[in-house]
């Protein structure tokens, strides 16, 4: 572990208590405010769908298929990321709303709701970052930190992660199946081939929405419609992977070693979920389209606090960073991205061994509050 | 033939709306234009309010699609947000089914420390929309109604029992003695017994006993005074408990001597109702009472009754209970959907089947459960590890 050294346990538990206090803040204050919030985003999410896939239904015209796909695009980004991602996570699971509730949600993607919980829900947020326990750490097909055995088969990872990038949703599908699990006999076929049903039931039901129902209603407008959500849910998926990969993979996010889970305190999973995540800079419009995953240190510590809290509690979170002395890594989309494939294109190859050492993160990825 | 094609229609269009809207529904789109289309979560509109007394208010709501006519006397499960946050109680509704704009009532009094009556009663402006279950409820008059009925009422006990005089009065409660709704002029008052010249068709002869602490606080007050003023079937007595004192069952019989020989409907306090059934010596299936307005007072706790885990099997999520707390309410705290109504034990809304464990009844103390009961959540607090299928 690197760039913790100076704090004794004390220290670690004390931060742990301080960011409890936070938590318990925002728990205390959740009120009308935040139920009006997603509803809000409920309502503009399904408006804006509405209208693009009715402007898709006359998509003969360009610019009427541009503003359809954009504002479609919009929708399903939307959809995914603020609402479906954030619910999922039981961030509004507080208001007992059965129609906006963990529990019985389901998102507009190919993977359903029950197996990403488990997957993400509770392998990805519980052994974040920790190699052998997280799945998350290149998605069991790429290597992403080089304390990960080479092989030849990464040398197309840069062609297979591009790829990835534009079936992300589909990736996520076969993903969440857990199938490598099977041949161990850690998972049962059984279990993965019912799985595999409900995966296939849901993938028919959205491709028959998206590919036969609406271009059929369009009409004459068959074939842009067609094109046209094509298009949108590439442009949700290329973007939902660019953001999901800003999260743990750029320089800065730390891996870690099963042996730190041994005992670990509630102080200490709050640090591995620090060192662990990256944020993204940018304006609101931005934070809301990548479902406030731009703050993704503040979804790893809290993950079940409702996401258009993360903005609020960011300063305060980079502050207690400070005054312990402890990374708080952040930055723009450009860079964060470049970052990502960057190790991406150079971990495709062998070595490096070990990573250089990260004791003193570079100073401009530390924005430290005074 | 073209009538017998619109089921088609509809249901291929409803068809086709499912694949359009998957993984939604097409309500959950149509709810965008009219928040009480979707059936599929009941709705009501706020669309009135007429205060009663100075804290007792009738919130006329317009039910959405799917609500089904209530018979008088009969509850529903109304839903409010209150700081954003999903609150369910049960009221009784205080309007005939029957009314002219389609829309229902339910009288709601403020009382102190209560979050959902304050909130629905003073903060909840017309235009609000809430949730809404049922209607249920077996505190209803039966078709044909008796000949002979008494209301004994106090308090907010008066809300299910408004309901059934407005059909019993209006002849809206089928008599099965025929169909005429018109009172014969100058037909005599009503006293005790059948109406001299009681005919086919009328209502039945309808004495009422209600008890609030002063006239200004008699909930449908001038209402309830004009009906008995008009309507030769309506005996009206009112007992102001502040001036006059509790009503005991001694003056009952001096207000209604045939009293247990009537059909009796009876809905206040509880102890007014322990008291009448205590006294009632006419057959056990004339007597009616409903309780509500009276929040449990649980049991403390017997020195050893330690809580346990609480596992909700169907949701997979887990939380420490102890031995004083509704088992509604860890399961809220811990982010199950629990359904819920009444919270005291009454309407059974809340129920759930038990999977393992035991559970202390809150109102009695009791330990009782096993795998399989159904229990009822809000008066259930765990005695020991439970499992639970919420």
């Amino acid at each position: 572990m690197t760039g913790t050294s100076h704090l004794t346990r004390a220290d670690i538990e004390e931060f742990g208590r301080e960011l409890d206090k936070i938590r318990e803040e925002v728990l205390a204050d959740l009120g009308e405010r935040d139920a009006r919030y997603i509803r809000g985003v409920i309502s503009a999410q399904r408006t804006l769908e509405l209208g693009g896939r009715a402007l898709l239904l006359a998509s003969w015209l360009p610019p009427a298929w541009a503003a359809g796909t954009a504002a479609l695009a919009t929708a399903k980004i939307l959809e995914n990321m603020e609402i479906g991602h954030n619910v999922l996570h039981g961030q509004w699971d507080w208001m007992r709303d059965p129609k906006i509730h963990s529990t019985t949600w389901e998102w507009d993607i190919v993977c359903p709701a029950s197996l990403w919980k488990h997957s993400h829900n509770f392998v990805h947020h519980t052994w974040t970052n920790v190699l052998g326990k997280d799945r998350d750490i290149g998605y069991s097909v790429m290597r992403i930190t080089p304390e990960q055995q080479w092989h030849p088969i990464y040398l197309a990872q840069p062609f297979y992660n591009a790829l990835l990038a534009l079936f992300f949703e589909y990736g996520i599908a076969i993903y969440d199946l857990e199938l490598e699990r099977v041949p161990s006999g850690d998972k049962s076929l059984t279990d993965a081939l019912a799985q595999l049903r409900v995966v296939a039931g849901k993938a028919r039901r959205q491709i028959i929405k998206d590919y036969i129902a609406f271009p059929l209603l369009a009409g004459p407008a068959f074939l842009p419609a067609l094109l046209g959500n094509l298009t949108a849910n590439l442009a949700r998926n290329v973007w939902a992977h660019t953001i999901i990969f800003c999260g743990h993979f750029p320089d800065g996010a730390e891996v870690f070693t099963e042996d730190r889970l041994q005992g670990e305190t509630r102080g200490e999973w709050y640090l591995r979920q620090l060192l662990g995540s990256c944020n993204i800079d940018g304006g609101p419009l931005f934070h809301i389209m990548s479902g406030n995953l731009s703050h993704q240190i503040e979804h790893h510590l809290f993950p079940d606090l409702p996401s258009n809290r993360y903005a609020e509690i960011a300063p305060r979170v980079r502050a207690l960073c400070d005054r312990f002395g402890l990374p708080y890594t952040s930055d723009s989309l450009t860079r964060q991205v470049g970052s990502v494939w960057k190790r991406v294109l150079r971990l495709a190859l062998p070595g490096p061994r070990q990573r250089p050492p990260a004791a003193t993160p570079p100073a401009r990825r530390l924005h430290a509050v005074a | 033939m073209i009538t017998s094609a619109w089921p088609w229609v509809l249901g291929s269009l409803a068809g086709a709306g499912r694949w359009l809207s998957t993984p939604l529904s097409p309500e959950d789109y149509l709810g965008l234009l009219d928040p009480l289309w979707p059936a599929g979560e009941l709705r009501g509109r706020v669309e009135g309010l007429r205060p009663e007394t100075a804290d007792a208010v009738t919130l006329v709501i317009r039910p959405g699609r799917g609500w089904r006519a209530h018979r008088p006397g009969q509850w529903a499960r109304i839903g409010v947000e209150i700081q954003g946050r999903r609150h369910w109680r049960t009221y009784s509704l205080s309007s005939p089914p029957q009314r002219p704009d389609g829309c229902i009532t339910i009288t709601v009094k403020a009382i102190p420390g209560g979050l959902v009556s304050h909130h629905l009663a003073r903060r909840t402006p017309p235009g609000t929309v809430v949730r809404l279950a049922g209607p249920e409820g077996e505190f209803v008059i039966p078709e044909p109604p008796p000949p002979r009925l008494l209301f004994l009422t106090a308090g907010s006990g008066i809300t299910p029992v408004m309901a059934m005089l407005s059909s019993l009065l209006a002849g809206d409660i089928p008599t099965g003695r025929g169909t005429a709704k018109a009172s014969p002029a100058g037909a005599p008052a009503v006293h005790a017994g059948r109406p001299p010249g009681h005919r086919r068709g009328e209502p039945p002869d309808v004495v009422l006993v209600h008890s609030a602490p002063t006239p200004g606080e008699v909930i449908f007050g001038e209402r309830l005074r004009r009906l008995a003023a008009r309507s030769p079937y309506l005996r009206l007595h009112e007992r102001h408990t502040r001036s006059a004192g509790r009503l005991g069952p001694a003056d009952l019989a001096g207000l209604c001597p045939d009293w247990t020989q009537r059909s009796v409907w009876a809905c206040g306090p509880a102890g007014m109702l322990d008291e009448l059934a205590a006294e009632w010596t006419g057959p056990v299936d004339r007597l009616h009472v409903e309780r509500f307005a009276e929040p449990f007072r649980p049991v403390a706790p017997a020195s050893g009754t330690a809580g346990g885990r609480v596992r909700f099997t169907t949701t997979g999520r887990e939380a420490d209970a102890d031995g004083a707390t509704p088992l509604l309410t860890v399961g809220e705290e811990a982010g199950v959907l629990m359904p819920s109504g009444c919270r005291m034990g009454i309407c059974h809304s809340c129920v759930g089947r038990l999977r393992s464990g035991r559970v202390r009844d809150l109102r009695t103390g009791l330990i009782h459960g096993e795998a399989g009961d159904l229990i009822q959540t809000c008066v259930s607090a765990a005695a020991g590890p439970v499992e639970l299928e919420f």
